[in-house]
């Protein structure tokens, strides 16, 4: 396995290539880039093909359709679910889920999962010996409001060592799961806390070579909604791209 | 429902449940500078949180119309991939796609047209559902799939087609945008009774045709 030296070496050389390429005229990158030699799980799964660009049809300008139905309300608290509260720093995220142009993204669903607070992971095979919390499951979903606003309830994760290289560790996340109004606006990410001295060291945070489209992952530490002798508040709003129909509008104002 | 924490008392912390945290708290203040949200990996640990029961059934196995799709997942070095977690949607078999609610507690009547299904250990996923019909003249029948993985950055579109359809294929435009001879990765394989088999290669010879919806 190579050092954290050897990585951030990496990690920086393709920092400069983007930078090389906005500077001469190009657009800054809005995702990570697939093949990211850093982050070592991508080297065999990224596709080297160049993806086959097509326009929606009808059917992928629309999504599944999600609601109460599917999700209860208290799904969104994360600290409920056992009989006794998790241990951890109990924090509110709160934010607003968007589309391309600013709009809400009303009536759909948003799914979170996260480490404890202690760095570890329900999951099976997530082997990192620190202690699993009998009151915290981390998992949560939410149906996002009229003005796409989504809340959860939950306590802060821990950040977790793994092998990518000799003394990796990612910085504490919560991973977010979401749907757009269209199917090509679906979307997995993480969002992150300010701050984190893990950032500059972890491939998959700079696995998007841009800086000021990495920054659009951490959320904002926001007192107003912080709850008083309860909870830290964060607010993140995740904006999905498109959808088509507008950017077709928009192109034909550049062309 | 109840609030099952031990402090409860309506005076002292605790006493903020789930319903009073509400949406109102939020306002409509804007954080961020409202550029896309970059995609990140789904990670090894999502098998606690995404799948759901019954999530491969889109409709029930013994049901008349029932169709198996399924297949393997393959790295570039066609070693099986263990930990990725696919989603279809598609329309019904009169080629209408579906606005009912319900995808995550399915009951086995209301046909939604979502599934997710992840691979196990073998790298192989299997989903229940129905062939789908057209949804418009000159489209052959398909069903969109998204890969999610760990070493994916960002999650691949593809879709599945039939072997069947050879006519509507020679009019379906995703198939025309694809170069001929990477059109047979979308094809699916007949492999027995209402059967087709879709395996998906990330990289490398045969690698699947992966789609792109964005500007």
């Amino acid at each position: 396995m190579n050092s954290q030296n050897e990585i951030t070496e990496e990690i920086l050389a393709i920092e400069a290539d983007a930078r090389k390429s906005v500077e001469a005229g190009g657009s800054p990158e809005l995702h990570p880039r697939r093949d990211y030699a850093p982050y070592r799980s991508s080297l065999l799964r990224h596709p080297t093909h160049e993806l086959v660009r097509v326009d929606p049809e009808e059917i992928e300008r629309v999504s599944p359709a999600f609601g109460h139905t599917d999700v209860s309300l208290l799904e969104s608290d994360l600290t409920i679910a056992h009989a006794a509260e998790p241990i951890g720093e109990r924090i509110t995220v709160s934010g607003h889920v968007l589309d391309g142009e600013g709009r809400p993204v009303r009536n759909q669903l948003v799914e979170i999962w996260q480490a404890n607070a202690a760095g570890r992971y329900v999951h099976k095979r997530d082997q990192h010996p620190a202690p699993l919390d009998p009151n915290f499951t981390g998992v949560g979903r939410a149906i996002t409001g009229e003005n796409g606003e989504y809340t959860f309830q939950t306590i802060k994760p821990g950040p977790y060592p793994w092998r990518n290289h000799v003394n990796a560790w990612r910085p504490a996340h919560i991973h977010f799961s979401l749907f757009g109004s269209a199917f090509t606006q679906r979307l997995v990410t993480q969002m992150y806390f300010p701050s984190d001295p893990l950032f500059a060291l972890d491939p998959i945070y700079q696995s998007i070579a841009d800086p000021a489209a990495r920054q659009r992952l951490i959320g904002a530490y926001d007192h107003s909604l912080s709850v008083p002798e309860y909870s830290l508040g964060y607010r993140w709003d995740i904006v999905l791209t498109g959808p088509k129909s507008t950017w077709m509008e928009g192109e034909e104002d550049h062309d | 429902m109840t609030d099952t924490r031990t402090n409860t008392d309506a005076s002292g912390p605790g006493a903020i449940g789930p319903v009073e945290l509400n949406t109102s708290q939020i306002g409509t203040e804007r954080q961020g500078d409202g550029k896309q949200t970059p995609s990140q990996t789904v990670g090894p640990f999502f098998g606690y949180a995404l799948p759901y029961n019954k999530g491969w059934e889109l409709v029930p196995p013994h049901r008349a119309d029932a169709i198996r799709l399924h297949g393997t997942v393959f790295d570039g070095d066609g070693a099986v991939v263990p930990d990725a977690i696919l989603e279809i949607w598609q329309a019904d078999a009169t080629g209408t796609f579906s606005r009912e609610q319900g995808s995550l507690e399915p009951d086995g009547y209301t046909f939604t047209g979502f599934g997710r299904a992840s691979v196990n250990l073998a790298g192989h996923y299997s989903f229940t559902t129905v062939k789908p019909g057209p949804t418009s003249v000159g489209r052959a029948p398909s069903v969109l799939v998204t890969v999610f993985a760990r070493g994916l950055t960002h999650h691949l579109f593809t879709r599945v087609f039939f072997p069947e359809d050879t006519d509507a294929h020679g009019t379906d435009a995703v198939l025309a945008a694809v170069p001929a001879d990477r059109r047979s990765t979308l094809l699916s394989v007949s492999d027995g009774p209402a059967s087709y088999r879709f395996d998906i290669r990330l990289q490398g010879d045969g690698e699947t045709v992966f789609l792109d919806f964005e500007n």
